[in-house]
């Protein structure tokens, strides 16, 4: 039976993780996510999973990408300084394809910045914040149930494509208490990784389906594989020749690229006959709730394209939106990050103005009524 | 021997060390160990950092794991963790254990968790051509100390007793016998084992140094190591300039993956259902 509850949304993360069937989570505490640790402390024994407080980030996330391999769906939490702290670590990750899921609940920066202060300055260090070519799926919620909900989507992105996901949260919805509706967990379908057949001589710890990703042994099951972040070929083992190279990071890539209808969420709000596009994501989002209906009442004819995956980008969404409006706003807490996105996919076909608040404070509905020429 | 490699190697050799490296003997010792306890090779995991040392996982035969530099301890405390039935050895070298890795290294001791650590010390880092390590000697020539090395080099087996390691021991490539049976002792030992292999570097600490070639060095570790039992009935002066090897430390603490499971598990689901 579903339980009605007021959460937060660090809370609701946490949940979600249960709820998906996460057996393991490490981390080290850091503000604002630390109360999805807290939570996961008291929740993961009560449902005979494991978690530690390692020493510190680096090692949260070897520890996680250590359990993942033996079978487990895995967390771990960070902010703005362990989130850099953990970018080698999620490059193993990838290239190991190793399925994990990192939540990231954003604050000011650079470096210590304003631990307790709202802002979404990670969208590229999501994307780029680790060296070398990979790819990443980064999902970023809206609301306290959709901590909830978009958790579990994590699982199944990250297990069903063997890539570590981003859950990119920010400190206004990390912190907001909102009202969940939470379902009986016997009644979530736990999203599991593709299995290989029996142990054999034949194993190939790397080689791809069709949907070019390869089947996941877990370690103690006989399989005897190896895992390595050097560029391997279909063995698993060291291979650095170009065509190897070159193979890999192309089917890693492409495992995301081919599956975009899959992976793209979003969410549109009255803009069946918008004039006026707002792009927005997170708790910035939730400002451009109110001030599309306040303009609305006004007669201002604006609606919101919310992004729900940031990575890969919505690239083919946000050409058409562009199509279709006269006018973008992009809306967000940081100096300017998703704009220039935006308008390398707008290529020109529509004006794209920004409005970045980057002083701490999360941007108010009024100012974006403002924008949009309401009153 | 032709035996063990069949069982315990894959067929990927032969290997990429330079010829006179000690890392061979120290693998072999390893494997050695592991067919002495006849350890389940499907439910025995092995997982290093990066380095000379740590391409050792990419030729064993179990489920193996070649991590990043530094952090072979805490991919290996979540696979030990998150699966306590495996046996899990890590792989390390004297640079990826206690310098980027130092921090993990103290921290897994201190938790007791029941890994088994063997590492090689070569005293430099070998895979990026001869730079000091945490255990090269002070007024080591390195290409990175060209007037010498001024910092004092750790005491591997004191570092881990003091940060709560209940199982520490060392030996040599040349104490060949002796390095199986503390691996194995350490593999057995229901805690954080830790067993320092001095192994040789001809090529790049060798040279530097003018340590002499492989066999010259392994003679050196021949005529300054002492069995730490011998050494009970020698002088200071007589053990001055030596090492200690053999069973250095033996304590009992609780294990920290039964501890877990005693403890927190249990008073978690206490009362529950």
């Amino acid at each position: 039976m579903a339980k009605v509850l007021l959460m937060q949304g660090n809370q609701a993360c946490a949940e979600g993780a249960i709820a998906a069937g996460v057996k393991f989570f490490a981390g080290y505490p850091i503000t604002p996510s630390t109360e999805i640790a807290e939570s996961l402390a008291k929740r993961l024994p009560q449902v005979g999973g494991k978690f530690i407080q390692m020493e510190d980030e680096i090692a949260s996330m070897a520890a996680i990408i250590g359990a993942s391999l033996t079978g487990k769906k895995v967390l771990t939490a960070t902010s703005g300084p362990g989130f850099s702290l953990k970018q080698e670590l999620i490059g193993y990750a990838a290239i190991t394809e190793t399925p994990v899921v990192i939540a990231n609940v954003q604050r000011v920066g650079p470096s210590t910045g304003q631990p307790t202060a709202a802002a979404q300055g990670d969208v590229m260090q999501a994307r780029w914040g680790t060296h070398g070519d990979h790819p990443i799926i980064a999902l970023t919620p809206a609301s306290v149930p959709e901590c909830f909900s978009l958790t579990i989507k994590a699982y199944e992105m990250s297990e069903k494509y063997r890539v570590p996901v981003i859950f990119l949260m920010d400190e206004v919805i990390g912190h907001m208490r909102e009202k969940i509706e939470l379902p009986d967990y016997s009644e979530v379908k736990q999203p599991c990784r593709k299995a290989p057949a029996a142990p054999s001589a034949d194993y190939q710890a790397y080689k791809p389906d069709q949907d070019l990703v390869p089947p996941m042994a877990a370690f103690g099951q006989g399989y005897r594989y190896h895992v390595t972040g050097l560029v391997h070929d279909e063995t698993g083992f060291p291979n650095g020749s170009p065509a190897a190279t070159a193979k890999l990071l192309k089917r890693l890539h492409e495992k995301i690229e081919n599956h975009l209808d899959d992976i793209v969420l979003y969410e549109e709000y009255r803009l069946e006959d918008a004039d006026t596009a707002i792009i927005a994501y997170g708790g910035t989002a939730r400002s451009a709730y109110a001030a599309i209906d306040m303009a609305r009442e006004q007669g201002i004819k604006a609606g919101m394209f919310r992004m729900i995956t940031m990575w890969p980008f919505p690239d083919k969404q946000i050409a058409k939106l562009a199509t279709k409006v006269k006018n973008i706003v992009v809306a967000e807490m940081n100096y300017g990050q998703v704009v220039g996105e935006v308008k390398r996919v707008v290529e020109g076909k529509a004006p794209v103005k920004l409005v970045a608040k980057y002083d701490s404070d999360p941007i108010s509905p009024k100012e974006l009524l403002q924008v949009l020429g309401g009153r | 021997m032709e035996k063990l490699v069949e069982k315990y190697f894959r067929p990927r050799l032969p290997h990429i060390w330079c010829p006179g490296c000690g890392n061979g003997i120290v693998t072999g010792a390893i494997v050695k160990a592991i067919d002495k306890l006849g350890l389940n090779q499907d439910e025995t995991v092995i997982v290093s950092g990066i380095g000379c040392s740590s391409r050792a996982s990419g030729y064993l035969n179990f489920d193996t794991v070649h991590s990043a530099h530094g952090r072979a301890l805490p991919v290996a405390t979540g696979v030990k963790l998150s699966e306590p039935r495996l046996n899990v050895i890590v792989v390390t070298g004297d640079g990826d254990s206690t310098a980027i890795g130092g921090n993990h290294f103290i921290h897994a001791a201190r938790r007791n968790i029941n890994l088994t650590v063997v590492l090689y010390n070569n005293n430099i880092y070998g895979m990026t051509g001869g730079q000091y390590s945490p255990l090269t000697p002070s007024h080591s020539i390195a290409t990175t100390a060209p007037y010498g090395t001024l910092e004092r080099p750790f005491d591997v087996p004191e570092l881990a007793k003091a940060a709560g390691a209940t199982f520490v021991a060392r030996s040599t490539a040349f104490h060949t016998q002796l390095l199986v049976d503390v691996i194995a002792q350490g593999i057995a030992h229901d805690g954080f084992s830790l067993i320092e292999a001095v192994t040789q570097c001809p090529i790049y600490n060798g040279r530097q140094n003018k340590l002499g070639d492989a066999p010259t060095m392994m003679k050196w570790q021949r005529d300054h190591a002492v069995n730490v039992e011998a050494a009970k009935k020698m002088t200071p002066e007589q053990l001055a300039g030596k090492f200690l090897i053999g069973v250095l430390h033996k304590s009992e603490a609780p294990e920290y993956t039964k501890q877990y499971d005693d403890l927190v598990i249990a008073n978690a689901q206490k009362g529950a259902k």
